[in-house]
């Protein structure tokens, strides 16, 4: 059963974390998914691709918006969730996952969400929407 | 020579060109869950009663062709990127299942940003478990700049 009872939500509602980018939490996630790639791994490797540094894998940051849903409202369903990667994610950086309450469906107790992860310059790197039902 | 989208829809959407198997690991689905951050047990608890995989556990999975053959040449004619993914789960996925994610293109279409044109193909792969029920669906946008027809 969720923790966020559906009669207690309200469109424009929001709730953000600050997740662990860091390297350490990327190779525990690329040792777990089999993306072992030095362009995650390792931030000279990197830069050897012409990235900035290393950069967290899209279906990490996918991952910490699901983390994030389910910190707000422990024990929800995902319908479904769609992330657009705008642009990397990187290691050791400290982004910050939101999500924003945009409709709920009374009928279906269903809510929609905006999420976002916005880097510390301000932009928003990822994208996405999901559909939950509490 | 420009690329005919509608006669590369009608060749390849809605096809299946590839299935897999995969087997879900109980150490690996909690390793992905807490490197995310999650803090629900029923996806970082082995004894929680509803334990099971994230969510998006399955986003990880690629099939033993990512792309039909024909295809491969236009992916490779131009700059490709992952732009995207979308996870539809439909039941838990739980440790030991045995999962068959079958491919198919299920969108291809073009755009014009500032850069130029770019080719955005939707690869689909369905999962289903040991009992033949589905368990999620994964759309997975890839868009090729300045490719090649």
């Amino acid at each position: 059963m969720a923790t966020h009872a559906f009669e207690d939500l309200e469109v424009g509602e929001e709730f953000s974390v600050k997740p662990d980018a860091s390297m350490s939490a990327v190779r525990r996630f690329t040792s777990a998914a089999r993306m072992t790639f030095g362009r995650f791994n390792d931030h000279e490797e990197a830069r050897k691709e012409g990235l900035p540094g290393a950069i967290l894998p899209g279906i990490m940051c996918q991952g910490l918006l699901v983390a994030t849903i389910h910190r707000w409202a422990r024990g929800c369903e995902i319908g479904s969730i769609d992330t657009v990667f705008r642009a990397p994610v990187r290691v050791d950086s400290e982004p910050t996952c939101r999500l924003v309450v945009t409709d709920c469906d009374e009928k279906r107790r269903t809510v929609d969400l905006d999420l976002t992860i916005v880097n510390e310059a301000g932009e928003t790197p990822v994208m996405g929407t999901a559909t939950l039902r509490l | 020579m420009e690329l005919d989208v509608a006669k590369l829809k009608e060749e390849w959407v809605g096809k299946e060109f590839d299935a897999r198997e995969f087997e879900i690991s109980r150490e690996a689905a909690i390793e992905f869950a807490l490197a995310c951050g999650e803090s629900d047990p029923r996806f970082t608890d082995p004894d929680d009663d509803d334990f099971q995989a994230p969510k998006t556990f399955v986003a990880q999975f690629m099939g033993g062709r990512i792309f039909p053959e024909t295809l491969s040449p236009l992916m490779r004619s131009g700059h490709p990127f992952d732009a995207g993914k979308r996870v539809e789960p439909h039941a838990p996925i739980r440790a030991g299942d045995r999962l068959v994610g079958r491919s198919q293109i299920h969108d291809i279409y073009e755009k014009t940003g500032r850069s130029g044109p770019m080719l955005f193909l939707v690869h689909r792969m369905t999962f289903t478990n040991q009992n033949d029920a589905l368990v999620s669906i994964v759309d997975w946008r890839m868009v090729v700049r300045n490719f090649r027809g």
